[in-house]
C-alpha cells in the first residue's frame, strides 16, 4: 500500500500502479479540464499519448506540471494537483467557456489578432486567465540531471515481444546490445495480453540479453533521432516529483548506434463521435491494460466499440473480471464478432454519450440505420492502431500507406534503421462512415480541436495540412496529436476528395515525449553554466579584495579600493600613481602568438596589415590585423625576439577568434610557409609597470639598463628568466614583464615591492581605462567595433605599402574611401560629464552624427574627456556638439578636438 | 549530432568540431577587391553536395574539408589540409 494525494484528499494506491490506475482504483474518474473549453476529462490512456489526464506532481521547485498520470508511477508520499480549473475540479467557473464554444471555433486567435488591437487587449486578459496547463515552478530544481554517452553495435526501442526478441538475437551474436523501455516493466502488449507469451518469457529472455552483455534501460525513452544513427534517451531515475535516491533525477544518453531497431509498437484511435470527451471513455487496449496489469476494472457496465478484432480481447478481458458487456458495437458488417460470445452489433456506428455528474450514463449508436441506446458507465473504443514512426521519421524516412491498416508505415530510410513488430505490421480495421455529429466529436483532445473545426478551416481555404494544423492549433499540444492526426487528415482527405496519402502528412520532430528543460541543460547549468578562466596571480590579487571585472571568461581586478573609497575613487588614486610616480598591474590576459621559422616574417604581413619584416632583432611595434572585408578587426605588439623568432600580442577579447585566425591561416591560407605559431597566451603572466619612475624601478629590479622605448631584451628578475618588453598603453614609460606563468608569483613580489618602495601602487582595468583615454589608445570592441577601416582611425600611414595583407583587397573598395565614414575623435566636456555610449548631436532634435565609444576624466587636470566616432569627424576639430543620452537622461555639450589629451607628442614615455 | 570522420583521429562527435566557412568563401590573398566582395557576399547555397571547412577544434585541432550533403547531411569525404597534406 503506497499513500498519495490528489488535490488535497489523501488516497491509497497498489505497488507498481500508475497515478491514473491508482485514480481509477480509487473511482476518481475526472481528472482535468480541457485547455479551451474546460470540459470535464477523464482518463483515456495508459501510455505515454494520453491527452487528457495531466497533473502538475511533485512540490517547491520539484514541481513537474502537464505530467501524464498514466506516466508517472506512484510513490510514497506522492502529491498530484489537477490543473486548469478554478476553483476546483468539479465546480469550474472556466467551463462557462464551453457554453460559448462557437465564439472560440478554429482561428479564433488569429481572427483577433488582425482584429483592432483593442479587441486583442479585451480578450487577452481572459484568454491568458483561462487557456493553459499547469503553472511552472517558480523556485529552481533541487535535483541535478546527468549526460551520457553510450555506443552499441544495435540499439532497440521497445521491449514487447518484437523488441526483446530483436535484443536477444543481436545479443546472442555477439553484438553490443541496448534495449530501452519507457514503460518501468519489460513486456510492453504482453503485459495486457500475456496469452501467447508470459511472464516467465519476459523474465527468461532480459536475462538471456543481459548474460549475453546487453544493457537493457527501463523508463527511458528514445526522445530525438539524429544524424548519423544518434539516438538521444532520456532516462527517468526517480519519478516526477519524487526526491532522487544519489541526486540525480534524469540522465541524456547520447547513443551512437551501429544499427537502430524500433520495436516501437502503435497507438490505439480513439473514434469520432459526439461528446466522445465525456470521462467514462476509454481507449479499448487502455481498460485492457488497467484490468489486466493494475486489476482495476473501472466500470460495471461496458459498451465496447470497434472497427477490429482486437477489441473483443478487451471484451474478454472485462467478463473475466466480471463486468458486464452491454453491447460491442462493430462497424463491420456480419458475421464479425459472431462467434464472441458477446452481444454484437454490426454496422454500429456510436453516435453519442449522454452523462451526468461528470459520469458516462448512456451510448447511442446507428445500427443499420437505426439509433440505439444503451445505459452504460464506461465506453472502450478502438477507431484502428497508428504505427509509432516518429523515430523513423526523424531518420529521414519515408512511409508506405497500409490501405487494410488505414495506416502509414515505415517505408525506406537513409539512415541504419529498421522497423520490426507492430509498428511495421499494425492490425487490420474496417474504414468507417464518419461521425454524424462534427460540432461534438473531438480529433485534439488536449486542445479541443474537433471535426467542425477543421471543416471550418477547410471552408475559411486552408488546404495544406501543414496550415490547417497551425489555424486549428491540432497536433500542438503536448501529445504533439498522437492521437490526432491521423483523425484529422482522414478529414481533409475527405474534403479533398483524395485518398490520405496525398493529403500530405506533417513533420514529426524530436523529441517524442516531452522533455524537462534542465535535463537538457545537464551538468551545464546554475553557475557551471560558463566556464571562469583565473589569472595565475589570481590569489595574489583575491588577497587585495579587489572589485573584480568579467573580461570574456576571464575575471580581472578592477580596483584596489582601501580605505572605503568608491570604484572611481580608487581608479583616479591608482591613475595618479601612474601619471606621478609608478603603478604595477596584470597584464596576463592579453593573446599572445609566438611565431617562428624561416617564413615567420611573411607569414606576420600576412596577419598584420602593417610592416613586421623591417624590424630589427629586439625592437618591436604596434600592430593592427584586418578582416577579409577591410575592417579592423583587433590590434597589437609584434616583436623580433630573434632572427627568425616573432612575439604577436593581441586583445584580451579577441584573443580566442585571433588564435582561430592565425590556425586559418597557417592550416589552410598558408600551409608551404615555414613556420610555426604557437598559442602562448596562458604560458605567459604578464606583469606592467608604468610612470615617470618606471624606469628606475626596473633597473633596481634586473640590474642593468632597461631597454629603450619599443624595445625588448631578455632578462632575471628575482633569479626567474623574463622577457621585457618596453611597450607603454597608459602613455608614461612602460614595461611589460613576460614570465612562464608558474613563476609569475615569485616576479610579482619583488616587481610590487619595488613599487611600493617608491611610494606606487597597485592598478586596475579601470584606471588604465582612464589612462589610455586619456592618451588616445584604442580598445578592441571599443573604438575598434568592427565598423572602423584603418582610415577611420587614422592607422592608415602604418598600411603595408606593399599590401597583401589580408583584408587588402577588401579594404581597397571604392565605397571605404568615400566622405561621410564615422571617424575618430576625441571630446572635450564643455559643461557636465560625457556620457559613455551617447550620442553626437548638433542640436536638439537633429539626426545622430556620432557616438561616444568611451568617456574618462582627465586624471591631472580634471574634467571629462571621450573618445568617439563622427562623420566626418577628422575635419571637424573645433565643432560644438550635444552628447545626448535620452535613456539616461543625461547630456554634456562637447567640443571636437584631436584623439590625444595627454602629451601628443609622446615625449614621455621616451628617454 | 553528425559523426564526422577526422582524417587525423578518425570518426568522431559534431561536438567536437566548428564550423568555419564554405570552400567557395575563401579569400585567396591575391584576390581583387571585386574577387574578395564576391566570395564574401555573393556566395553559392547548393541543395546537394558542398565543400565546408572544419575545424577538429576540441581534439586535432587541424584543419580540414568535408563534402557534405546539405539535405541529407550525408559527408562523402573528408580531408585533411594544412602542411600534412603538402605533396
Amino acid at each position: 500500500m503506497i499513500n498519495f494525494s490528489f488535490d488535497g484528499k489523501a488516497y491509497t494506491a497498489q505497488v507498481g500502479d500508475t497515478l491514473a490506475a491508482a485514480l481509477l482504483r480509487n473511482g476518481i474518474g475526472l481528472v482535468g479540464r480541457s485547455f479551451k473549453y474546460h470540459r470535464p476529462r477523464g482518463i483515456m490512456t495508459a501510455g505515454v499519448e494520453e491527452p487528457n489526464a495531466l497533473v502538475t506532481v511533485g512540490e517547491g521547485g520539484r514541481a513537474e506540471p502537464n505530467t501524464r498520470a498514466t506516466d508517472v508511477f506512484v510513490y510514497e508520499g506522492l502529491v498530484a494537483r489537477s490543473q486548469n480549473r478554478w476553483p476546483n475540479l468539479s465546480f469550474d467557473i472556466g467551463s462557462v467557456l464551453g457554453l460559448a464554444a462557437p465564439a472560440l471555433s478554429a482561428g479564433f486567435y488569429y481572427k483577433t489578432f488582425f482584429g483592432s488591437a483593442k479587441k486583442w487587449m479585451f480578450y487577452e486578459y481572459f484568454i491568458r486567465k483561462a487557456a493553459g496547463l499547469g503553472n511552472a515552478p517558480t523556485q529552481a530544481d533541487p535535483d541535478r540531471f546527468s549526460h551520457r554517452a553510450a555506443f552499441c553495435d544495435v540499439l532497440v526501442v521497445g521491449a514487447g515481444p518484437a523488441g526483446m526478441q530483436a535484443a536477444l538475437e543481436a545479443a546472442e551474436s555477439g553484438k553490443r546490445v541496448i534495449l530501452v523501455e519507457q514503460d518501468n516493466i519489460l513486456g510492453a502488449s504482453l503485459i495486457r495480453d500475456p496469452q501467447e507469451l508470459d511472464a516467465a518469457w519476459i523474465e527468461a529472455t532480459a536475462a538471456r540479453i543481459r548474460a549475453a552483455g546487453g544493457r537493457i534501460l527501463t523508463r527511458t525513452t528514445a526522445s530525438g533521432y539524429w544524424e548519423h544513427d544518434l539516438v538521444t534517451l532520456t532516462q527517468r531515475l526517480s519519478e516526477p516529483g519524487q526526491t532522487p535516491d544519489n541526486g540525480v533525477a534524469q540522465r541524456l544518453w547520447h547513443v551512437r548506434a551501429g544499427q537502430v531497431i524500433l520495436a516501437s509498437g502503435s497507438i490505439e484511435r480513439p473514434m469520432a463521435f459526439a461528446h466522445n470527451d465525456r470521462p467514462g471513455v476509454m481507449l479499448s487496449q487502455a481498460l485492457r491494460s488497467y484490468v489486466r496489469r493494475f486489476g482495476v476494472v473501472p466500470g460495471k457496465r461496458v459498451v465496447i466499440a470497434t472497427n477490429n478484432d482486437d477489441a473483443y480481447k478487451t471484451a474478454q478481458a472485462m467478463k473475466d473480471a466480471g463486468a458486464q458487456i452491454v453491447a460491442v458495437l462493430d462497424a463491420r458488417p456480419a458475421p464479425a464478432g459472431a462467434n464472441s460470445g458477446h452481444r454484437v452489433y454490426n454496422n454500429a456506428i456510436p453516435l453519442s454519450t449522454k452523462g451526468a455528474r461528470h459520469c458516462l450514463k448512456n451510448v447511442s449508436a446507428s445500427v443499420d440505420g437505426q439509433t440505439l441506446e444503451w445505459d452504460a458507465d464506461l465506453l472502450a473504443v478502438s477507431g484502428g492502431f497508428t504505427p509509432v514512426v516518429h523515430l523513423h521519421m526523424q531518420a529521414g524516412g519515408t512511409l508506405d500507406w497500409n490501405a487494410d491498416a488505414q495506416a502509414f508505415v515505415p517505408a525506406s530510410s537513409r539512415q541504419n534503421v529498421t522497423t520490426i513488430g507492430g509498428a511495421a505490421e499494425p492490425q487490420p480495421i474496417f474504414k468507417m462512415a464518419s461521425a454524424a455529429k462534427p460540432k461534438k466529436s473531438f480529433i485534439d483532445f488536449q486542445n479541443d480541436v474537433t471535426l467542425a473545426d477543421v471543416d471550418l478551416a477547410w471552408a475559411e481555404g486552408y488546404r495544406s495540412v501543414e496550415h490547417l494544423k497551425r489555424y486549428t492549433t491540432l497536433g500542438m499540444a503536448t501529445d504533439q496529436g498522437k492521437l490526432s492526426n491521423m483523425a484529422a487528415l482522414g478529414r481533409l482527405a475527405e474534403k479533398q476528395g483524395v485518398a490520405i496519402p496525398e493529403a500530405g502528412l506533417t513533420t514529426f520532430r524530436p523529441p517524442y515525449t516531452p522533455v524537462t528543460m534542465g535535463l537538457l541543460a545537464g551538468a551545464g547549468a546554475k553557475d557551471a553554466g560558463a566556464h571562469v578562466r583565473r589569472l595565475a596571480l589570481y590569489d595574489l590579487h583575491a588577497a587585495k579584495n579587489p572589485i573584480w571585472q568579467p573580461l570574456g571568461y576571464w575575471f580581472r581586478p578592477r580596483a584596489y579600493p582601501t580605505g572605503g573609497e568608491t570604484l572611481a575613487q580608487a581608479a583616479l588614486r591608482e591613475a595618479k600613481a601612474v601619471r606621478n610616480n609608478v603603478g604595477i598591474t596584470d597584464v596576463s590576459t592579453l593573446a599572445k602568438f609566438e611565431v617562428s621559422g624561416p617564413d615567420a616574417a611573411a607569414f606576420l604581413e600576412i596577419i598584420c596589415a602593417t610592416t613586421v619584416s623591417k624590424l630589427a632583432v629586439g625592437r618591436g611595434r604596434y600592430t593592427f590585423m584586418l578582416r577579409e572585408d577591410g575592417f579592423v578587426f583587433d590590434d597589437g605588439t609584434v616583436w623580433r625576439l630573434d632572427e627568425n623568432r616573432y612575439l604577436l600580442t593581441s586583445s584580451t577579447g579577441g584573443a580566442d577568434r585571433m588564435a582561430t585566425h592565425i590556425s586559418y591561416v597557417r592550416q589552410y591560407l598558408c600551409p608551404h610557409l615555414r613556420v610555426s605559431a604557437v598559442n602562448v597566451q596562458e604560458h605567459y603572466a604578464g606583469i606592467a609597470i608604468a610612470g615617470p619612475t618606471a624606469k628606475a624601478v626596473l633597473t633596481t629590479l634586473i640590474g642593468e639598463e632597461p631597454p629603450r622605448h619599443m624595445s625588448t631584451v631578455p632578462a632575471v628578475i628575482a633569479g626567474v628568466p623574463v622577457i621585457i618588453l618596453a611597450a607603454s598603453y597608459s602613455g608614461e614609460r612602460a614595461f611589460e614583464i613576460y614570465i612562464t606563468a608558474s613563476d609569475a608569483a615569485t616576479v610579482w613580489a619583488a616587481c610590487e615591492a619595488e613599487v611600493m618602495k617608491v611610494g606606487g601602487a597597485l592598478y586596475g582595468l579601470e584606471a588604465m581605462e582612464f589612462l589610455r583615454i586619456e592618451k588616445g589608445h584604442l580598445v578592441v570592441g571599443g573604438e575598434v567595433d568592427g565598423r572602423m577601416t584603418p582610415h577611420d582611425l587614422a592607422l592608415d600611414k602604418m598600411l603595408n605599402k606593399a599590401g597583401g595583407f589580408i583584408g587588402a583587397s577588401g579594404l581597397a573598395r571604392p565605397a571605404l574611401a568615400e566622405a561621410g565614414r564615422r571617424q575618430l575623435v576625441g571630446l572635450e566636456a564643455l559643461d557636465g560629464d560625457i556620457p559613455e555610449g551617447s550620442m553626437l548631436i548638433p542640436s536638439e532634435g537633429a539626426s545622430p552624427q556620432g557616438h561616444v565609444s568611451a568617456g574618462a576624466f582627465r586624471i591631472i587636470e580634471g574634467g571629462s574627456v571621450a573618445l568617439g566616432q563622427l562623420v566626418d569627424g577628422f575635419s571637424r576639430h573645433g565643432e560644438i556638439l550635444i552628447a545626448s543620452s535620452p535613456t539616461r537622461g543625461q547630456k554634456a555639450r562637447v567640443r571636437v578636438v584631436a584623439p590625444h589629451f595627454y602629451d601628443p607628442a609622446g615625449e614621455r614615455y621616451r628617454d | 549530432m553528425m559523426l564526422i570522420p577526422c582524417p587525423h583521429c578518425g570518426p568522431r562527435a559534431q561536438s567536437e568540431f566548428i564550423y568555419e566557412r564554405t570552400v567557395d568563401s575563401v579569400v585567396p590573398l591575391d584576390a581583387t577587391s571585386q574577387e574578395a566582395m564576391a566570395k564574401l557576399f555573393t556566395r553559392n547555397n547548393p541543395r546537394g553536395v558542398d565543400d565546408e571547412i572544419w575545424r577538429h577544434t576540441y581534439g586535432c585541432r587541424a584543419w580540414m574539408v568535408l563534402s557534405r550533403h546539405r539535405v541529407t547531411n550525408e559527408i562523402s569525404e573528408c580531408r585533411a589540409i594544412g602542411p600534412e597534406a603538402l605533396p
